[in-house]
């Protein structure tokens, strides 16, 4: 190889332009590629766009019926009637109490699932006890056990503790159906980080919670996230168990948007509905979109090493 | 109890008894009893599997055994913490804190000893000046050569004023240049300091060259432990013989008839510093290392003369390696690397009984 390449250039040096010739940019493979990437994109697109557009027009426009056309006159009537005015039964302030209900459901599941989960799969990880393996793997068959067996139990076990109907019940039942697979993510993520790291610490005369929060947290930025996406998305999501162990007042946002949305007095307001559903989506997507990154990343480094 | 909770014995740094550890059904380590001189340089050697790494965990409290007892500068400390056994350990990986600067991991185990500040101070700039680190101290491991992250190793084990130090093959992941230049580095450290020093290797080139005594290990057991020297000229067992030395020992299999060695050389026994009195019968095996063999001219004046054709010629520099049969064995010679010898070329060889070994072909110990 060596050879080759000092003779050729040794003989190319005064000729001027060498090399192979660069290959042409727009090949057809190129224009496939691309054409079947757009055709994928404008797919998915799509439904964003007629519920943008729709959002966007007052109710005569959107009775004309052209779904796909942008809106000739902008009105942002739908959105603000979405947040504040719709009605749901008795109720006729909107979204804004479901949105609030949801935050406060969220957010304390959220982090407390996060928190116990990660301690949970370092304690898997770094101090094995007896009987360690055996209770990961109960924890990880819950994560295949059907919700729907388990929606009577819970009812009954919320209404002895008295939690039924209450936001707190909820969070507790996030918490805990999020378990598994936090811990299951994060014990990966922390067999996955040299095991000499702890006994080094260990040497250093850290202990249980300072080798985790003063070596292990500040490794694991990643995989925090990932677990932040992945709770934050669901729990916002979810519909089933809110449903179910909520009352009307506590209901979360998906509850409610289902409500307006299906709620059949009246004329059906496509507008107010695309808007209160694109004001549910958002804040999941604004999570997903700020933190991308660090959500591929995570989940790559958790996903190798097991 | 009270009394064996303090050995006696003074000027011992660090006591291994009756050391037993397993894994199930796995005896990784058994009946292992070693003691270290304060000071000493003692280097743990063996291949991969043969238990050195899991009694250097055992040692600094990472692994806790199923038997026996470790003492440390006279205390018990079978049961005690890693922090609590006045020991620094430095691992292969580096095992860097990351997210730290190299200030913060020299300091690390002080805060958590909570050591006071102006001390801390003191102590990291002492390391930092005795290992060069003073330029890199707020830099992150990430920003370092590998050699510069093993310094780093090694300063937050100095830091820590700890009796013994660990090495779990420190210098493995290093390319052979650094490692060269940090054995030098490490020994005079050795020199400078009066730590007692347990290094765990698979390199024999280290532990030639740093030890004052090699523990050889296989199978979890001790093998031979002697100061290096002793290792290579009197292996107490084949396996030792094999694994110290590069190339290894010859070995000729055979039997003693009367004084005298046959197999497939004849060797006159008179002069053999034998291990416990001759022997004049049974099967043995007879060793002689491949720089100990002489050629032509020199070989007519060795007690024990053969011909052999030379199959390949390694010119490795420094000298040069022939690779050649004696009966149906395989057997190496090393010269100077000037040799003109080329391969297919017949010669008259020859060796010495004063720096050959004899080994039990049954129980393949020294006799």
């Amino acid at each position: 190889m060596v050879d080759i390449s000092q003779t050729y250039s040794a003989s190319r040096r005064l000729d001027g332009a060498a090399g192979a010739r660069p290959k042409r940019r727009i090949s057809a493979s190129r224009i496939m590629t691309y054409g079947i990437l757009c055709v994928i994109c404008f797919y998915y697109i799509l439904p964003l766009w007629v519920m943008m557009m729709t959002s966007l027009k007052g109710m005569p426009e959107v009775r004309m019926g052209n779904i796909f056309a942008p809106p000739v006159e902008i009105t942002f009537e739908p959105w603000v009637k979405a947040w504040s005015q719709a009605c749901t039964g008795l109720n006729c302030d909107g979204l804004s109490r479901g949105f609030w209900n949801s935050v406060k459901i969220t957010i304390p599941s959220v982090l407390i699932s996060i928190v116990v989960a990660s301690v949970n799969g370092y304690a898997l990880v770094n101090w094995k006890f007896k009987g360690s393996e055996i209770f990961f793997g109960i924890l990880l068959f819950g994560a295949f056990i059907p919700y729907q067996v388990m929606i009577y139990p819970i009812v009954i076990i919320l209404r002895e503790i008295g939690l039924m109907g209450d936001v707190w019940g909820l969070v507790l039942v996030h918490t805990i159906f999020g378990m598994p697979i936090l811990t299951l993510l994060f014990r990966n993520y922390f067999a996955s980080l040299p095991e000499e790291l702890f006994k080094a610490a260990r040497v250093d005369g850290a202990g249980f919670w300072g080798i985790f929060f003063q070596v292990l947290v500040p490794m694991s930025l990643p995989i925090f996230t990932v677990a932040m996406i992945l709770q934050v998305t669901g729990i916002w999501n979810d519909f089933l168990f809110g449903v179910i162990y909520t009352k009307p007042e506590a209901y979360p946002m998906t509850v409610q948007l289902n409500n307006i949305v299906n709620s059949v007095q009246g004329v059906k307001e496509y507008n107010v509905n695309m808007a209160a559903t694109l004001i549910t989506g958002l804040v999941p997507l604004t999570i997903y979109l700020l933190s991308g990154k660090l959500f591929v990343r995570g989940i790559a480094a958790g996903a190798v090493k097991g | 109890m009270l009394d064996q909770t303090h050995t006696a014995l003074d000027g011992i740094s660090v006591s291994i008894r009756d050391l037993e550890l397993s894994f199930g059904a796995v005896k990784v380590l058994q009946d292992l009893n070693l003691d270290i001189a304060k000071g000493e340089f003692l280097v743990l050697l063996g291949a991969s599997g043969c238990g050195k790494s899991t009694l250097l965990n055992c040692i600094a409290g990472l692994l806790e055994p199923t038997g026996g007892q470790i003492f440390i500068e006279g205390k018990n400390v079978t049961w005690a913490e890693p922090s609590e056994r006045g020991i620094g350990m430095v691992f292969q990986s580096y095992a860097l804190y990351p997210q730290m600067s190299v200030k913060g991991n020299l300091s690390f185990g002080l805060k958590n000893a909570r050591v006071p500040k102006a001390e801390i101070e003191r102590r990291v700039a002492r390391a930092a000046e005795l290992l060069h680190l003073q330029p890199l101290l707020d830099r992150k491991p990430a920003a370092l050569s590998g050699g510069q992250r093993q310094r780093v190793a090694i300063g937050r084990a100095l830091v820590r004023d700890v009796d013994v130090f660990l090495f779990d093959e420190p210098l493995s992941n290093l390319d052979a240049k650094l490692r060269a230049e940090l054995r030098i580095e490490l020994k005079r450290l050795h020199q400078s300091l009066d730590n007692t020093m347990i290094y765990v290797t698979h390199d024999q080139v280290e532990a030639m060259t740093l030890a004052d005594r090699i523990a050889i290990m296989r199978g979890g057991v001790i093998q031979q432990l002697a100061q290096p020297l002793e290792i290579y000229n009197r292996p107490a067992n084949l396996y030792v013989a094999g694994f110290i030395g590069s190339p290894p020992m010859n070995f000729i299999p055979g039997t003693i008839a009367g004084s005298e060695f046959v197999g497939a050389v004849r060797m006159p026994l008179s002069g053999y510093d034998w291990e416990r009195g001759p022997h004049t019968s049974g099967n043995v095996v007879f060793g002689i290392r491949p720089e100990h063999v002489k050629i032509g001219d020199a070989a007519r004046h060795c007690a024990c003369q053969t011909t052999v054709t030379i199959e390949v010629v390694e010119p490795m520099g420094a000298d040069t390696l022939l690779w050649t049969r004696v009966g149906d064995d395989e057997f190496r010679i090393r010269l100077d690397g000037q040799t003109t010898i080329h391969e297919g070329q017949t010669l008259p060889i020859g060796f010495d009984i004063d720096c050959a070994s004899l080994f039990d072909a049954q129980t393949e110990n020294r006799i």
